[in-house]
C-alpha cells in the first residue's frame, strides 16, 4: 500500500545542513499497524510528514496505493490527504471556534460532500466515538479525551485507509491514552492501515510491527 | 467546497471574533456612508441650480444689446456701454421668425412704490403679457397685464407675494391704486410665490406694461428681450433668426448677445457634475483606508489561525480553497460595511434634508452603486496579499507550534 524507497529529507538550518532522514525504505501493507519510534530529533515526525503527504522528499520515491505520489503538485497532495490520508496529532488541532460537529465535519465540507450525506456520516461517527451528548460543543468545553474523540472521529469522516497518529496520548492523563489507543486499534482492526508515532516505549510495543529510527535511518522493523 | 460552505465558514469566523468583525464594519459603513453624503450634497446642489434655471423654461433665448463673446457670464452688468439700444420695435420684428412662438420685452428698474403712507423700494419689471407664459409665471389672484399694443399703456400693475402682504397686509389688494414714482396703477393680478428666478425674486416684484416703465425710467432702450422658441429642437434656429433680424435691423451690425438656457444650464451642469464627482473621490479615499485596514486585520488574522490553516490543508484544502475562504470573508465584510455605509448614509441625507429643505438632496446613482463596489473591490483586493501569505503557509510549519 505504501512503499517509500530511499527518501532523503534535509533542513537547512542556518548555515547547518540537518539530514533528517538519510535512504528511507519502508514498505507498509494495507491494513498493518505500525508504530515509529525513536528519541526526540530522530526523525520520525519527519517521516511522518513524508507519509502525510504534507512534506516532500528531497530525494526518493513515495507510492501510494501504486501511485507515484513524490511529483504530485500541492492541490494534487491536497486532494490525495483529503481521500486516503486521516491524521491524529498530539494537540488535537481542532478548530476552537466551530463545534465539534463541526470540527468533525471539516475534511467532509473542503471535498463537497453533499450536506445530507454528510450528516449522515457525522450522525454515526457522533454514535460510533460517544459524543451525541457533545456535539454542538466548542472545544473549550470538551476534555481531553474527548477532543482526541473528536479528531479521530474527523481523520475518519473520509473513510481514508490510511491513519497517521502523531503522539496521540501524549497530551492526555493515561486512562484517557489507553481509552483513545483502544479506539485507534479498533479502526486497525476493522482492516484501516494505522501508523503511530510516539517516543513511548510502552504505547510503541502495542503495535503489531515495530520501526525504530535513529539519526533519520531505520535501524530495527520488529514484527510479532 | 460548496459556496454555501464556504459562506458559513466565513460567516462562523465573522461571527468569532465580534469586535474585530464590527470595527471593520464600522471603517467600511463610514467610507460608504461619506462618499454618499457627499455626493448627495453636490447633487443636491447642482439639482438645486438646474431647478431655478429650469424654471425659466428651457426653450427661452435671452436677447441682450452688446455684443459679448462669452455666454452665460454676467451679460450687461458689466458690459456698461450699449452700443445701440433694442427697442420695442425691434423686439416685435423678432416674431417673424418661424421658430419663435412668443416674445416679451423687458425693462428693469427700481422705483418707490406706495399705498397710503407706505413706501417700498422694489424692482419694477416692464414687460407686457407675454411674459407669463414665457416665463412660467402663475397668479394668485387677479389677471396678468392685458395684451395689446406695447407701445401704449394701461395704467395696470401685477405685483408679487410679498410687496402685497408688506404695502396691503390683511387687506384687499386687488383694484387698488398704488403710486410708482409720479404715476398711479391699479392692482389687477398677484403674483402666486415661486421664489427666485433669473436673479430676482418674482415675490418681490412690481410688473408694469412696458411703455409705463419707459416713461417711468425715461429711456427706450430695453434691457432684454425674452423669446421662446417654438421647441427646444428649434432653439438654434431661434437664436440664428434672432440674430439676423436685428443685423438687419441695426444697419447690418451685430450688436446684441443672445444667450440660450441650454448654453447656461449645461455649464452649470458640467461645473456642479465636476465638483460632486471630486468631493465624492475625496470621500472615497477613506474607501481606500477601509480597504487598508481590512488588509492589516487579515494579516494578523492569518497570523493568529496558522495552526487552523495548517490545519485545513492537513486534511486536504487546496491553496484555491484557503484563499477562498479568506476572499469570502474580506467580501462579506465589505458587503455588510456597504450596506451599514448606505444606511447610515441615506439616514445623513435625510437629516441634511431636514436642515436645508429648499434643496433637493439626494445621492447621484452612480455614488450608490459605485460606493459599495469600491467597498467591495478594495476589501478583495487588499485581501490578496493575506489570502496569498495564508495559501503558501506550511502545513508542517504550521501544525509544529501548539
Amino acid at each position: 500500500m505504501i512503499r517509500l524507497t530511499d527518501i532523503e529529507r534535509k533542513f537547512r538550518v542556518g548555515d547547518e545542513t540537518v539530514h533528517a532522514l538519510r535512504g528511507v525504505s519502508l514498505d507498509i501493507a494495507a491494513g498493518e499497524y505500525l508504530s515509529i519510534m525513536g528519541p526526540s530529533g530522530s526523525g520520525k515526525s519527519s517521516l511522518l510528514n513524508v507519509l502525510g503527504l504534507l512534506d516532500r522528499p528531497n530525494a526518493g520515491r513515495y507510492e501510494l496505493d501504486g501511485r507515484d505520489v513524490t511529483g504530485l503538485t500541492d492541490d494534487e497532495l491536497a486532494q490525495v490527504r483529503r481521500e486516503k490520508i486521516g491524521f491524529v496529532f498530539q494537540f488535537f488541532h481542532l478548530v476552537p471556534r466551530l463545534t465539534a460537529e463541526q470540527n468533525i465535519e471539516l475534511p467532509m465540507m473542503l471535498a463537497g460532500i453533499d450536506p445530507l450525506e454528510r450528516r449522515r456520516r457525522l450522525d454515526r461517527l457522533l454514535t460510533e466515538y460517544g459524543l451525541e451528548s457533545r456535539a454542538r460543543h466548542r472545544p473549550d468545553q470538551l476534555s481531553g479525551g474527548q477532543c482526541q474523540r473528536v479528531a479521530i472521529a474527523r481523520a475518519m469522516s473520509m473513510e481514508p485507509g490510511v491513519i497517521l497518529a502523531d503522539e496521540p496520548t501524549g497530551n492526555l492523563d493515561r486512562h484517557t491514552g489507553q481509552e483513545v489507543m483502544a479506539l485507534l486499534e479498533a479502526l486497525h482492526a476493522g482492516g484501516g492501515t494505522l501508523v503511530v508515532v510516539t517516543h513511548d516505549a510502552e504505547l510503541g510495543n502495542r503495535a503489531r510491527r515495530r520501526i525504530r529510527i535513529v539519526d533519520g535511518a531505520i535501524v530495527a522493523d520488529a514484527r510479532d | 467546497m460548496r459556496y454555501t460552505d464556504l459562506l458559513d465558514f466565513a460567516w462562523s469566523v465573522l461571527r468569532g471574533s465580534r469586535s474585530r468583525t464590527a470595527l471593520i464594519l464600522l471603517a467600511m459603513g463610514i467610507g460608504v456612508a461619506a462618499v454618499v453624503i457627499v455626493s448627495s450634497l453636490g447633487e443636491g446642489a447642482r439639482r438645486y441650480v438646474l431647478d431655478q434655471f429650469g424654471s425659466l423654461g428651457t426653450n427661452l433665448l435671452i436677447v441682450l444689446p452688446g455684443r459679448s463673446e462669452t455666454s452665460g457670464g454676467a451679460p450687461g452688468f458689466i458690459v456698461g456701454k450699449t452700443p445701440r439700444a433694442i427697442t420695442i420695435d425691434d423686439a416685435l420684428a423678432l416674431g417673424r421668425s418661424r421658430a419663435v412662438r412668443k416674445i416679451a420685452p423687458l425693462i428693469v428698474g427700481t422705483g418707490d412704490v406706495r399705498w397710503n403712507a407706505k413706501i417700498r423700494e422694489v424692482p419694477v419689471l416692464g414687460s407686457t403679457a407675454e411674459m407669463l407664459e414665457v416665463r412660467h409665471m402663475e397668479l394668485s389672484q387677479g389677471i396678468f397685464l392685458p395684451p395689446g399694443d406695447p407701445h401704449h399703456s394701461q395704467p395696470v400693475c401685477v405685483i408679487g407675494a410679498k410687496v402685497r402682504r408688506e404695502l396691503f397686509g390683511a387687506q384687499a389688494a386687488l383694484g387698488e391704486w398704488l403710486r410708482i414714482g409720479d404715476r398711479r396703477f391699479r392692482v389687477v393680478g398677484i403674483l402666486a410665490s415661486q421664489g427666485q428666478s433669473l436673479g430676482f425674486d418674482t415675490d418681490e416684484v412690481v410688473i408694469v406694461p412696458v411703455a409705463s416703465a419707459q416713461a417711468l425710467f425715461n429711456t427706450e432702450a430695453l434691457f432684454r428681450v425674452l423669446v421662446e422658441a417654438k421647441s427646444r429642437e428649434q432653439v438654434q434656429h431661434a437664436k440664428d433668426d434672432v440674430l439676423e433680424i436685428l443685423k438687419a435691423r441695426h444697419e447690418g451690425e451685430r450688436d446684441v448677445t443672445v444667450i440660450t438656457q441650454d448654453a447656461v444650464l449645461a455649464t452649470f451642469d458640467r461645473i456642479l457634475r465636476a465638483l460632486t464627482l471630486a468631493v465624492g473621490g475625496i470621500a472615497a479615499i477613506s474607501l481606500g483606508v477601509a480597504g487598508i485596514l481590512i488588509m492589516n486585520v487579515m494579516l494578523i488574522s492569518v497570523t493568529q489561525r496558522r495552526a487552523e490553516i495548517g490545519l485545513l490543508k492537513a486534511v486536504g484544502a487546496t491553496s484555491a480553497q484557503v484563499k477562498a475562504i479568506f476572499f469570502t470573508e474580506a467580501a462579506i465584510l465589505a458587503l455588510g460595511g456597504g450596506a451599514v455605509g448606505l444606511a447610515v448614509g441615506k439616514a445623513g441625507q435625510l437629516f441634511i434634508g431636514q436642515l436645508y429643505p429648499t434643496i433637493p438632496f439626494s445621492p447621484p446613482w452612480w455614488a450608490v452603486v459605485a460606493a459599495p463596489l469600491t467597498a467591495v473591490v478594495t476589501a478583495v483586493l487588499f485581501s490578496v496579499a493575506p489570502a496569498r501569505r495564508a495559501a503558501a503557509l506550511d502545513p508542517v510549519m504550521a501544525l509544529s507550534r501548539r
